[in-house]
């Protein structure tokens, strides 16, 4: 039977229906809805608090004492420091990535659409920018200027947009031919207009697609320096620092590595699973 | 190709003066001196340390200084260790980075291409999802949860693997193996899984291509249409993954190398990071971009060579 309106299945319909079919990423989607709820009202809900010591809790196990996963040197609960460590990796995730979003847009989609020179000096910046090892001039900045929380959303998000630039730089140039931009020219619309009104929402495919891939980047490379010591710090936690103080205590409380270890893993496969997820449905042929 | 190489490294030679210029900068930008995190020193005694390393010039003066040191192969003097210059400490680890780094590229491009190329042959196979889940894991799982869970599992739980250090010279090599054996497999993990999903996907489009079909159509052996043509082919980007992975594999040995305490660069710049050395990490940043541009020079002019199709002007 034909229902009596017929509506056109537009694109975004279509990825809709063929993101919905991938298991992997409904799945993670699921999985990190579970997640970023239980980062956002978990710690509330926590037993104890995460900055708590307890000077008779120390080294609890799993599941004895009260502590669903067990204490820590300091007696503190796991699980609610578990729970504000998620907190801080997804909340570094995701504004390091818009800060790299922002950017990245506005520099690819400028280049690409003035073109000529401009596009030429503008891209040969990235490159440059593009072969040095950027990890390390984050930690060159964390080591000079001390460990500053809003500093290395900066610098995080100050090193991945390049790539985002890249992406946003080649789809504008191919955007450009077409013709319902000619029409915006024809009608008189500045320039400016131009790349904000018509060009960036056209962007939005790539750009979605590797937004999700650069929020699990993020929170490795801030799970990387608070590793080696150099980001977030004490009382306040992430996944990075939970692990690193984890693996110096593996041998006594193999439980402070193993459950932060479980907790990143996870949420990093539920992202990138997203990512290929989008990728697939957005755009089909680049599989 | 001589045009080429040439314009390359005039790309490659501003990016290394922006590198230099952009360490010095900021680590004169730092607030307070290199010298405050020690015993309180008197004004005087700071002053006369300062005037020592030649930090009372004017700030040109020290950068012209120090870009004419890193010109002549000098970055200067340790600030922590008195009788230890960068470069010294540099020339002391570097051999070893490069040993294990050396070990897990090789590792990893063996590993990686031969899971791509299984893959590739028995598309949607168990194979094929085997090597899948092998390279989803190395893409999800960072070095620093690998590394210590395996040190958990094989060192401190099993005990068969030693927990880290490097074998002493006299050691022989029937026994020194066993320290390689989880440094080498950390950091190479994250490498196969990227190199096995290029060389899949190389695979895939190779043979479907014409001269695949042709070399089929001669009556050629299966083994020698898939080793000798289309392999060739489908490795060819992983040519251009080579500075990446150099990258990726120095990035990981700062993990690898803390948490196994091999006594390598990797070590000495988180060391120097966290008694914030200037000197030594504005070194080791200097010498591990240049790694990574040299490699991405040597990539592209085997890339050049290895395909007639890439036109180098």
């Amino acid at each position: 039977m034909q229902s009596a309106v017929l509506k056109g299945r537009s694109l975004w319909d279509d990825a809709r229906r063929r993101l919905l079919r991938n298991h992997a990423a409904v799945t993670s989607m699921v999985v990190l809805a579970l997640l970023v709820v239980a980062a956002a009202v978990g710690p509330y809900l926590a037993p104890f608090p995460f900055d708590q010591i307890n000077k008779n809790d120390v080294w609890m196990g799993p599941l004895t004492g009260g502590h669903l996963l067990g204490s820590d040197a300091l007696g503190r609960d796991l699980l609610a420091r578990l729970l504000i460590g998620l907190r801080v990796s997804l909340a570094v995730g995701v504004v390091a990535t818009f800060v790299s979003l922002v950017i990245g847009v506005l520099w690819g989609a400028t280049a690409g659409y003035i073109g000529g020179r401009v596009d030429e000096v503008m891209m040969r910046i990235v490159d440059i920018l593009y072969s040095l090892p950027f990890i390390f001039f984050v930690i060159l900045l964390m080591v000079t200027f001390g460990r500053n929380f809003i500093l290395m959303f900066l610098a995080i998000g100050a090193v991945e947009w390049l790539t985002m630039a890249r992406i946003v730089r080649g789809q504008t140039l191919s955007l450009k031919q077409r013709e319902f931009i000619e029409a915006a020219r024809a009608a008189g619309l500045e320039r400016n207009a131009i790349v904000i009104r018509h060009i960036v929402p056209n962007l939005l495919g790539p750009v979605v697609v590797y937004v999700t891939l650069t929020i699990p980047g993020v929170i490795l490379a801030e799970s990387f320096l608070s590793f080696l010591g150099l980001g977030v710090q004490e009382p306040l936690t992430s996944l990075g620092s939970l692990i690193s103080k984890g693996a110096q205590d593996m041998e006594l409380a193999p439980w402070l590595l193993i459950f932060p270890s479980i907790v990143m893993v996870v949420t990093l496969m539920a992202f990138n699973f997203i990512g290929d997820g989008l990728r697939d449905a957005i755009d089909p042929k680049d599989r | 190709m001589l045009r080429f190489l040439f314009r390359r490294l005039l790309i490659a030679i501003p990016t290394m003066f922006i590198v230099v210029t952009l360490a010095f900068f900021m680590m004169r930008a730092a607030p307070g001196s290199p010298f405050v995190n020690e015993r309180h020193l008197s004004p005087e005694v700071e002053a006369n340390v300062m005037a020592k390393y030649g930090m009372n010039r004017p700030l040109a003066v020290q950068y012209a200084t120090y870009v004419g040191g890193v010109l002549h192969g000098d970055l200067g003097p340790s600030l922590k260790y008195k009788d230890k210059t960068v470069l010294k400490i540099i020339s002391e680890g570097f051999p070893h980075s490069l040993l294990i780094g050396g070990l897990a590229m090789t590792i990893a491009a063996i590993v990686g291409v031969s899971l791509g190329v299984v893959g590739a042959l028995r598309q949607n196979g168990p194979a094929d999802y085997t090597a899948m889940g092998v390279a989803v894991l190395g893409v999800c799982i960072p070095t620093f949860v690998t590394a210590p869970l395996l040190v958990l599992l094989f060192a401190s739980m099993l005990g068969v693997l030693p927990t880290g250090g490097w074998p002493t010279a006299s050691q022989p090599l029937s026994s020194a193996w066993r320290y390689f054996v989880m440094p080498v497999a950390v950091l190479s993990l994250p490498q196969i899984a990227i190199i096995s999903r290029l060389t899949r996907a190389g695979m895939i489009e190779v043979l479907r291509s014409n001269y695949v079909r042709t070399a089929r159509a001669k009556g050629l052996p299966e083994h020698s249409v898939v080793l000798r043509h289309a392999l060739r082919g489908a490795i060819l980007p992983l040519v251009s993954y080579l500075g990446p992975a150099t990258a990726g594999v120095i990035t990981g040995s700062l993990v690898v190398e803390r948490i196994f305490s091999l006594p390598g660069i990797g070590r000495a710049f988180v060391a120097s990071a966290l008694q914030r050395d200037y000197t030594v990490v504005m070194g080791v940043v200097i010498l591990y971009a240049g790694l990574i541009l040299f490699l991405n020079l040597v990539a592209d002019v085997l890339y050049a060579a290895l395909d007639p199709r890439v036109r180098l002007s």
